[in-house]
């Protein structure tokens, strides 16, 4: 039904400051309307009031699951965005009406309540659900863990406290999403605030100390239920995502470093006579490089690690997008059948060694990668932008690079895409673009109650 | 409030009782198309009926008591109010019942529309229907005590009632009389008009329309909802 929504006019994009102290993040509106003669362009930017929250991932107040049916309330509005920096613990709730251009911050969180009433810190994704505002949180105040959820009222905005009861014992947290007709949640593992907030910490990378496993919850009771391991050398189990169909137990989760060779790989986790199980069913080797033209961290390995920061599945579940940030590449799937991904496409742009053009500046070099992903409901236009989180981005491409945002067309069979050659968005010099968000509503925004 | 009205009401409330998708429906075709068939469906109306009984009988039953027990001015001043307060409220800001699952038993469906119905105000907005039947008929007033015990006759009286029989106008003053059980007669026809309603839209719409029809026809039955508990309030306060 949301696939046959209109197409979107407006995107909005989080933006911010890599140097965390010049200028305060901002939330960009781009104009994604092809017919439109500010094509690809920002026309809209609304600055936080504070400097250094590291705006990252956010979310819409309202979607598709306010329209469950245990507890329906079809009239919230999809309107305001949350908006969480994950630096600062800060959260700001931005209203898109009357003007869709011009977001207004209409409510600040600060920190100090956040930790006081959830013992949360690094808020990070943001997913609509059932009877309220779910939120990931990276960890506890102090920079340790454990990382989980805390809820918001979707009306109030009024922070609710922890979401989890029995947290069985999951430590790390990054991600988390739900399969709303079984009443399961699955979360995943990143690294605790302080292992994050000063880029990879190399010691604990080499020890295996990041992620390396899903968690599967109960939804309606707030309950641990099991851990799935992928295995100690699989470092960083970040994105989620979940079939959107209900009835379809089973989702995809990207690994962005393997320890044994450098390799990332996506997972599948599905439900079988009963049990939760997990495959890994697409590896990306390493590409062999020069140590001479890698980062200082990677000089010793002689390779480019792919680096699978994000990945988005389109609404009806059959297409899977992979961005690998390290070596510049982003890459489609079919995944009709989620336990043999075909791919059906690759596009280069970036890279830490390959530095690929944009057709529409075939000579500019470009700096950061394929990074967070977004499709349009119709799985039509899928967008991405570059920088993966400022500490990260310093690493991986020291000297920093420019921020850019770019917009692929894909046919309606889902199989293959071309870069929009007209789209090539380079935002305001020191600033870089994040998570983007599309109105009315994209594929990693809206859960259903309904297949 | 004739009688033939008063029954009319109560079957016309519980078909807007179930048309609400909050009320049961909605839930009840949720479930037939995660398991992909029909069957799902029709086993959920049952129990959520129930719910829905159990919640307006607890409703009447107090009401009923209250009236027998204390003047009339004092039950129905506090419902008359109590029901306009809570639909303006309503109005102002829409709070719902937490509930987060999908799978569901017949008892969690039971409970869940018992906590529905409650927490809607369901039960309360058939209080003017209870409260309005014996009015401006004084002489029964006055001999509600001798009635009393012929309450054991009362259950005969609301099955033929229940099965349309005309003609009882005097019967029905005297099962007034007791009301806890009129209250009792009263919740198994609007039970039966809620049934019958919600089990039409939920096949209805699992089988032909599709919940496409959400997307256009989702008015904001929360303010509709709202609306009528003032205007119940205001009736109960009038009568």
């Amino acid at each position: 039904m949301a696939m046959q929504a209109p197409p979107e006019q407006l995107a909005y994009v989080v933006l911010l400051d890599p140097t965390g102290a010049k200028r305060p993040d901002a939330m960009a509106v781009v104009d994604v309307d092809p017919a439109s003669k500010s094509f690809a362009q920002v026309v809209g930017q609304v600055d936080m009031p504070n400097i250094g929250d590291e705006l990252h991932h956010f979310g819409w107040n309202a979607c598709s699951a306010c329209l469950c049916p245990y507890a329906p309330h079809p009239h919230v509005e999809r309107r305001y965005l949350v908006v969480p920096g994950i630096n600062s613990s800060r959260i700001y709730i931005l209203d898109t009406q009357p003007d869709p251009k011009r977001p207004q911050i209409v409510r600040t969180i600060e920190p100090d309540e956040v930790f006081r009433k959830t013992g949360y810190a690094s808020p990070h994704t943001t997913h609509c659900g059932p009877e309220g505002i779910y939120v990931s949180a990276l960890g506890s105040p102090d920079g340790g863990g454990p990382g989980g959820i805390f809820m918001l009222d979707h009306e109030t905005f009024d922070i609710r406290g922890r979401w989890e009861i029995d947290r069985g014992p999951q430590v790390l947290h990054y991600d988390f999403w739900w399969h709303l007709g079984h009443d399961t949640l699955i979360s995943s593992e990143w690294g605790t605030p302080s292992m994050v907030r000063n880029g990879v910490d190399a010691e604990a990378l080499l020890a295996g100390k990041y992620g390396h496993a899903l968690h599967v919850w109960d939804l309606r009771r707030r309950k641990h239920l099991e851990r799935l391991e992928l295995g100690p050398e699989q470092q960083m189990v970040l994105e989620l995502r979940p079939a959107h169909n209900p009835t379809r137990p089973w989702g995809f989760v990207g690994v962005v470093v393997s320890l044994k060779d450098l390799s990332a790989s996506v997972w599948l986790w599905f439900l079988e006579g009963g049990k939760w199980q997990i495959k890994k069913v697409i590896e990306i080797p390493a590409e062999p490089a020069d140590p001479a033209v890698l980062p200082p961290l990677l000089k010793g390995f002689g390779a480019v690690p792919p680096l699978i920061t994000d990945i988005n599945l389109s609404l009806d579940d059959k297409t899977l997008y992979v961005s690998c940030w390290g070596t510049g590449e982003f890459i489609q799937y079919d995944v009709s059948d989620p336990h043999n991904p075909k791919k059906t496409g690759s596009v280069h742009l970036g890279g830490i060694v390959r530095r690929a053009a944009h057709p529409n500046q075939p000579d500019v070099k470009l700096g950061g990668g394929p990074q967070m992903v977004e499709i349009s409901r119709d799985g039509r236009r899928v967008y991405f932008t570059n920088s993966l989180y400022a500490p990260w981005d310093e690493q991986f491409y020291p000297g920093g690079f420019d921020g850019w945002m770019v917009k692929l067309d894909v046919p309606a069979d889902g199989k293959g895409m071309t870069l929009d050659p007209k789209f090539f968005l380079q935002f305001e010099p020191g600033l870089r673009g994040h998570q983007i968000r599309l109105q009315g509503g994209d594929a990693s925004s809206d859960s259903y109650c309904y297949p | 409030m004739s009688d033939a009205q008063a029954w009319l009401a109560l079957l016309g409330l519980g078909a807007f009782h179930g048309i609400n998708p909050g009320m049961g429906w909605l839930f009840a075709v949720a479930l037939g198309l995660q398991e992909q068939r029909r069957a799902a469906v029709l086993r959920a109306l049952l129990p959520i009926a129930l719910g829905h009984a159990l919640s307006i009988a607890v409703v009447l039953l107090v009401i009923g008591v209250l009236k027998d027990a204390l003047p009339d001015a004092w039950v129905r001043w506090p419902v008359g109010l109590g029901l306009a307060a809570f639909g303006l409220y309503k109005l102002v800001r829409c709070r719902h019942p937490r509930w987060v699952g999908m799978r569901v038993s017949s008892l969690d469906l039971t409970w869940w529309s018992f906590l529905m119905a409650t927490a809607h105000g369901a039960g309360l907005m058939l209080a003017p229907v209870l409260l309005g039947w014996r009015d401006g008929s004084a002489v029964e007033h006055a001999s509600m005590h001798e009635h009393m015990h012929h309450a054991g006759h009362h259950a005969q009286h609301a099955v033929d009632v229940a099965g349309g029989h005309a003609g009882h106008a005097q019967h029905l003053a005297e099962l007034g009389a007791s009301t806890p059980l009129l209250g009792l007669a009263a919740t198994a026809l609007h039970t039966l008009g809620y049934l019958l309603v919600m089990g039409l839209v939920a096949v209805v719409v699992y089988e032909k329309v599709g919940l496409a029809i959400l997307r256009k026809a989702w008015f904001n039955l929360d303010a509709v909802w709202a609306v009528a508990l003032v205007v119940t309030g205001i009736v109960t306060l009038a009568l």
